[in-house]
């Protein structure tokens, strides 16, 4: 007995050495960052689309901040990281990390020093992307204005605010490697089963995860979580009314409209904005391999998404349906129809107006059909607005109009008019943390 | 039949529930400072104030207001004896055509009461849903600075 518990002792001791001699990662020198006009402006512009299509500025761009300087907090169940400085500032952004400290950083998820990275930088994902393709973003990102901004340490608590925990998480979820390309798929379909898988790191979002906060490999695009908001199944699960074709994929990723689904919402709002800005060879390379997830791209499917536009056209409210639905001089104070009637048919009926295009019928809405109610609430409550000083989309918010009741009963409203899916239970209480999540 | 409470006088509104606020103050009460710009939600010069937050007042229907207190711009001051905002938009000449200009005072009282203290990037952010289109931002921005000062100084000498 004695025996083995010392060979067991001896064992683990063995093996916690074996992980720290694993988890160690040595410090790369330092060096002085090149002058701007050093880099190939060809790569830069190149590394300006990649880094797009990686969203890189939403996270490390805190509210109303510099491009690039950090500060944006990224809350997760273990706590609030904020997005780093990546600007080419020497003292407190990466104008000191070598091109090799940066493609350890996007494969390994290690800081130039060798400290380990929490995976809310998604390392998981970036892993895959080619050597060629880092050091573009690489070249990109050393071009812009560096700023001096110190980065905030996260607030996590113990133990997994000792980084090694993040190394421990590696061993079990990170897998390095390149992707393999499917020969039985177009090139169009490889490209952009690439830039979604490595660099778009779509699954953060869209895949259910863990309790570790790892992505469910086996669930991959069965629908997530991205910062209180309900991110959508991709796959055969997708509950849109109107199934995603490529080319409405397309729509919807590079105009941020389209016509069956309405426009991006929530954090996936900034996700489109960058893809605007994205060769229109690549949207539509990642739009092919999206709309893959859901079936083949076939005239079958075409069918369906105009069968399901119709259907919602014919459900959308005319100004003769809505006085016959709120005629009564009686109805209460949380009446969902009547509040719809007074404060949503204005644009969301048939040949309402809206300055830029008509809204999308509130039936082909994701937001609608959606099994929880959180995105529909968000809208609701805080409206849709376009980036400051960019034109685009916009909706009032009601969240100082409405009160809780006459919210829940909207959004009951809403469902049971516009959406064949069941009534959403709970609609209160995912309001209570809607409205604790959007502030005051 | 609604009852509405509008600058502290209550009123029975006889209208369909769904109908838009606006056109109550308007059609029936006669408060036409409230105006109607887009009715849509989107330039604000129909705003009000419902429990001192700012609202649309054309997307805002009479039946979620009950029990709840509405104030519009002849709440805020009359023209013999105006309100501390309404002084401040004259000594200052805010208005060109003068059509946003209800909607301007009205949210300026609220972010008088929310953040008498607010700085210059927090006045822009908090204006930011009413819009001018003649372009006298500049004389209005002064405006809501002289309102916040001398709100300031009235509190001090109080």
């Amino acid at each position: 007995m004695r025996r083995f518990l010392l060979g067991l002792i001896t064992f683990g001791v063995i093996g916690f050495a074996a992980f720290f001699v694993w988890a160690w990662h040595s410090e790369i020198a330092p060096v002085r960052a090149a002058d701007s006009t050093t880099y190939d402006p060809a790569v830069v512009a190149k590394g300006a689309a990649l880094a797009s299509v990686g969203d890189c500025v939403t996270c490390h761009t805190q509210p109303g901040g510099k491009p690039f300087a950090g500060g944006y907090p990224v809350s997760t169940p273990f706590g609030t990281i904020y997005g780093s400085n990546i600007t080419p500032d020497q003292d407190t952004g990466i104008g000191n990390w070598s091109q090799a400290a940066f493609r350890r950083a996007m494969h390994q998820g290690v800081t130039r020093k060798g400290e380990h990275l929490y995976p809310a930088f998604p390392y998981d994902h970036f892993t895959l992307a080619n050597d060629g393709d880092i050091d573009a973003i690489y070249s990109f990102l050393m071009t812009r204005d560096p700023v001096q901004q110190a980065n905030k340490a996260p607030d996590i608590p113990f133990p997994l605010n000792i980084r090694l925990a993040a190394a421990g998480w590696k061993l079990l979820f990170l897998r390095q490697g390149q992707l393999v390309p499917d020969p039985q798929q177009s090139a169009e379909w490889n490209r952009g089963a690439y830039l979604a898988e490595a660099l778009g790191h779509c699954g953060a979002c869209h895949s259910p995860r863990n309790f570790l906060g790892a992505e469910k490999k086996g669930e991959a695009y069965n629908g997530g979580v991205s910062d209180d908001w309900h991110a959508p199944a991709l796959n055969e699960k997708s509950t849109a009314a109107a199934p995603w074709t490529v080319e409405a994929v397309y729509k919807y990723l590079h105009n941020g409209f389209d016509q069956y689904h309405g426009h991006p919402s929530g954090p996936m709002q900034a996700v489109a904005e960058n893809l605007a800005k994205v060769p229109e060879a690549d949207v539509r390379a990642i739009a092919v391999y999206i709309a893959s997830l859901s079936g083949t791209d076939d005239a079958a499917k075409q069918q369906r998404a105009d069968a399901a536009l119709m259907t919602a056209r014919a459900k959308t409210p005319t100004v003769e349906s809505l006085a016959a639905t709120t005629g009564s001089a009686t109805t209460g104070a949380t009446d969902g129809a009547t509040i719809f009637a007074g404060a949503c048919a204005n644009c969301h009926r048939s040949g309402g107006q809206s300055p830029r295009a008509r809204p999308v019928d509130l039936s082909l809405s994701n937001s609608v059909n959606a099994p929880d109610p959180g995105n529909l609430l968000h809208i609701v409550l805080s409206g849709i607005h376009p980036q400051s000083r960019e034109r685009g989309f916009i909706m009032p918010g009601f969240a100082t109009t409405l009160t809780d009741e006459q919210i829940v009963a909207l959004a009951a409203y809403v469902r049971s008019n516009f959406s064949d899916k069941p009534q959403w239970t709970g609609i209160d209480t995912r309001l209570t943390q809607a409205r604790k999540h959007s502030g005051p | 039949m609604a009852t509405l409470t509008v600058n502290g006088k209550q009123h029975n509104i006889d209208a369909a529930p769904s109908t838009p606020l606006l056109y109550v103050l308007r059609n029936d009460l006669k408060l036409n400072g409230a105006k109607y710009g887009c009715g849509l939600g989107q330039c604000g010069s129909c705003t009000v104030l419902v429990d001192k937050e700012p609202v649309y007042a054309c997307v805002t229907p009479i039946s979620v207001l009950e029990g709840r207190t509405i104030t519009t711009l002849e709440g805020l001051g009359t023209p013999e004896n105006p309100g501390p905002v309404q002084r401040a938009f004259i000594a200052e000449q805010a208005a060109q055509c003068g059509y946003c200009i209800p909607g301007m005072i009205v949210r300026t009282q609220a972010l008088i009461e929310h953040k008498p203290k607010a700085t210059e990037q927090e006045i822009r952010d908090y204006m930011a849903p009413n819009l001018c289109r003649c372009g006298t931002q500049v004389r209005i921005l002064r405006a809501i600075r002289r309102a916040l000062k001398e709100t300031r100084t009235a509190e001090v000498v109080r």
